[in-house]
């Protein structure tokens, strides 16, 4: 198979030329530690500003509201472990809920290994989560709700801003913590009107280079440090900072932010055509939010593993995803579409085909054509590789 | 559709000072048009004594916290401008009170100028045609003519009607420049920049001057007190400081043995040496940031011993204004994230352990007297003097060059 296209963007896009080129620059030039005061730190320090100033307007935030650090997953430990340990008004309770990425997930659990609580609340079988059930978990000792904005599955889009107002009118004294790894640069939020405290993004989501992340910190919201050292990033994040992948991560996140309803208006066309197709076929179950985003497809395929499926489709020159890229490799059924009601022949068997910035008409008409034959292909099989 | 069509300035005090309008109402005006330099579009207008400001295509809501600077200015509205006819001077006020959104009752009164008599209606009789379309359409509109917390301001010219009912605080003050001009002594401190937005704010033109010590103060140092001045020029519209290469009539003094007397001494000869910019730049007065009784260097016998290096007088905005109101000016003006930044000016160096509050004039002017070359040493800090123009909006371009002399791109962002 000569092409290859990708359609895995919800994994990791392929960095912005203008991205590559920025970095190489930067390296080149400046090797200074943005700590040193000699004239080689300062300009390094004032490139790391910049970055921050640029990173700000493209979440239309404070430059003293970002924190950069290695991605989103660090973000979100930041977020979520940050704001725990360092509560001391007793709350030691967070809501989140069943759908969210591993970090979050992860995080929690690891609290309760010290003795916080989690609700894990269940979303509705679109794969949305209802504001009344998400507030109905707050309780008195709630210090954090902590949700993503667009699930990596499914697409769908929680309602955020429904969320943000009707929490801060419940109990103004939680704080609001938004995963937007896959919002960012699709959807237009704003942080303030939401009232969100914690924001977290990846750079390589959104065609930056991968080990830059930030956390947006509203002014006056106080975290435990995970990382203690040289007090950098305003001693919530020590270690030397990544100055060139900082620069052109802020380079991308700016593109993103400026092309974003282009881009979502391009997607969402394109997603309408793939979504024509999947329906098209019997033996497809297509994913169907209320709300769904504008770069994601999901479908599953009753009676086959996702990993069959996958490996079909790349064969004819197709790279498509599983569960999310962090979960793919396992076999166990998909938590999202588990806690969303799916039995476990559709848990097992989902597909995502998400998008990116350099799809064209002609790509997706290739994707369309390869997955109907995928599914000419398979339909046959089903049954026989059914657990 | 843009919600306002102009912005109306009103300049409250001018009115007081009978023959000097003129030339107060000038210099306003010269004020707003250097604020809107950086909006080229905006243009100012006088007319039937007032000041417009078009914003051209740049929207209203910009240009209200620029010209909340326009010092003498003691209030702004927005203003809307249509066709002198009835029906769409209720529909624009509509539009005004639709925008203001209203969640609890409101109490109102319509106002009606009627300056083209030719308009079909009488004042008497435009007001209730104007008002009642609008109370059945606003249910939580009351009428109030006595104390309305909204005056709905209808004037009816022959070319255009204007209606505009919000009313927008102003810096207030005298228009700047009117008062003169003096030098303000700019630290990297909190109190100096608030002091020399107080002077600009009652019609002083100010120029700053910094005494840097390199390198026992950082380039870093100097960057912020660039950056403190940036800002009273984005009041000022211009703002011109000089910065004196302080380090030899510093150290000259650390060799005498008085280290109590360090800071007297320090900051007498600062005086000097700014007189001698004042006289050349013909500023008539001295500025400080001065607080009675904040350091050593501020008590009474201190200010007492300082003030006597200078012949010219020394204007101190804050001298009995206490920390937490200078501090809440500077966050308001936009300074105080700039004064905490935390490089050291060159009044922390060499700070005895004891500074004296109550310095003997009589063993300051002995050590003066003996100091090796002191009289030179001020002299050539004068002459070495280098000064830097800064203008409103040039805080970028500013930017853009120390970028580019760190090797910083901008395309790379």
């Amino acid at each position: 198979m000569s092409v290859m296209l990708n359609f895995d963007h919800a994994a990791s896009t392929p960095a912005h030329p203008d991205v590559i080129r920025t970095i190489a620059e930067v390296m080149a030039v400046h090797s200074g530690n943005p700590s040193s005061i000699h004239r080689s730190g300062e300009a390094a320090s004032k490139l790391l500003e910049r970055s921050r100033e640029v990173c700000a307007e493209a979440l239309d935030v404070k430059p003293g509201e970002i924190v950069f650090t290695s991605g989103a997953t660090e973000s979100n430990n930041l977020a979520i472990k940050g704001v725990m340990l360092g509560r001391s008004d007793g709350r030691r309770h967070i809501v989140t809920t069943q759908i969210e990425h591993s970090s979050v997930y992860e995080s929690c659990r690891q609290l309760e290994s010290l003795g916080f609580e989690t609700t894990y609340v269940q979303p509705e079988s679109d794969g949305t989560v209802s504001t009344d059930r998400l507030l109905a978990a707050v309780r008195q000792d709630t210090a954090l709700v902590s949700i993503m904005h667009v699930n990596n599955e499914t697409g769908a889009v929680q309602p955020i801003e429904e969320i943000g107002r009707r929490l801060k009118s419940l109990d103004s004294r939680v704080l609001l913590h938004v995963d937007g790894v896959q919002g960012f640069g699709r959807l237009a939020l704003d942080l303030k009107a939401a009232s969100i405290d914690l924001y977290s993004v990846s750079a390589h989501k959104i065609r930056g280079p991968r080990g830059v992340g930030l956390l947006f910190v509203r002014e006056g919201v106080r975290l435990f440090p995970l990382l203690s050292g040289g007090g950098q990033e305003g001693g919530l994040r020590a270690g030397t900072e990544n100055v060139a992948s900082i620069v052109g991560a802020a380079k991308a996140f700016r593109l993103a932010a400026e092309g974003r309803t282009e881009r979502a208006a391009k997607m969402k066309a394109f997603r309408d055509t793939l979504v024509k197709e999947v329906r098209l076929h019997q033996a497809l179950t297509l994913t169907e939010p209320i709300k769904p985003a504008p770069h994601i497809v999901h479908f599953t395929f009753p009676g086959l593993k996702s990993q069959v499926i996958l490996h079909t489709l790349e064969e004819l020159g197709m790279l498509v995803s599983a569960q999310s890229a962090c979960a793919a490799k396992t076999e166990k059924p998909s938590r999202v579409l588990s806690a969303m009601g799916r039995e476990r022949e559709h848990a097992t068997s989902g597909i995502r085909l998400s998008l990116g910035d350099e799809h064209t008409q002609e790509d997706i008409r290739l994707l369309s054509e390869a997955l109907d034959k995928a599914v000419r292909r398979l339909a046959p099989l089903r049954g026989e590789s059914d657990n | 559709m843009k919600k306002y069509d102009y912005l109306l300035l009103r300049f409250g005090e001018l009115t007081l000072k009978g023959r000097n309008r003129a030339r107060f109402e000038k210099a306003a005006v010269e004020h707003v048009r250097a604020l809107l330099r950086p909006y080229p579009d905006a243009k100012v207008r006088r007319e039937f004594g007032r000041v417009y400001v078009d914003p051209g295509s740049e929207s209203v809501e910009t240009l209200i916290p620029v010209l909340q600077n326009v010092f003498g200015m003691t209030s702004m509205s927005p203003v809307r401008a249509v066709r002198p006819e009835l029906d769409e001077i209720v529909r624009a006020a509509g539009e005004l009170i639709e925008a203001m959104e209203l969640t609890e009752e409101l109490t109102f009164k319509t106002n009606v100028r009627r300056v083209w008599k030719d308009f079909p209606h009488p004042t008497h009789e435009a007001n209730p045609l104007i008002a009642s379309p609008l109370l059945k359409r606003f249910p939580l509109l009351k009428v109030d003519m006595h104390d309305p917390k909204l005056e709905l301001r209808i004037e009816i010219r022959d070319k255009a009607a204007y209606v505009y009912g919000e009313v927008i605080p102003g810096a207030g003050g005298f228009p700047l420049g009117t008062n003169g001009k003096a030098l303000l002594l700019l630290s990297g401190g909190i109190d100096s920049p608030v002091a020399g937005w107080s002077a600009l704010r009652r019609g002083l033109e100010v120029e700053c001057i910094h005494f840097h010590s390199y390198p026992f103060t950082s380039e870093k140092a100097k960057e912020k007190v660039i950056d403190l001045a940036q800002v009273l020029a984005e009041y000022a519209g211009k703002v011109r400081l000089h910065i004196v290469p302080f380090t030899e009539v510093q150290t000259s003094f650390t060799q005498m043995g008085q280290d109590n007397l360090m800071i007297t001494l320090m900051r007498r000869s600062m005086l000097r040496i700014a007189t001698k910019i004042a006289e050349r730049e013909k500023a008539l007065a001295l500025v400080t940031g001065e607080s009675l009784g904040q350091v050593a260097s501020q008590t009474l016998p201190s200010m007492n011993v300082i003030e006597r290096a200078t012949e010219l007088p020394i204007l101190r905005p804050l001298v009995m204004t206490d920390k937490d109101e200078i501090i809440r000016i500077s966050r308001q003006i936009g300074t105080y994230d700039i004064s905490i930044l935390p490089y050291e000016d060159c009044c922390t160096l060499f700070v005895p352990k004891s500074p004296t509050t109550n310095p003997n004039l009589r063993i300051v002017n002995k050590v003066e007297a003996v100091t090796p070359n002191l009289e030179r040493l001020i002299e050539e800090a004068a002459d070495g003097t280098e000064t830097i123009e800064l203008f409103a909006g040039g805080s970028r371009l500013r930017r853009e060059e120390t970028d580019q002399e760190a090797d910083i791109k901008q395309e790379w962002f």
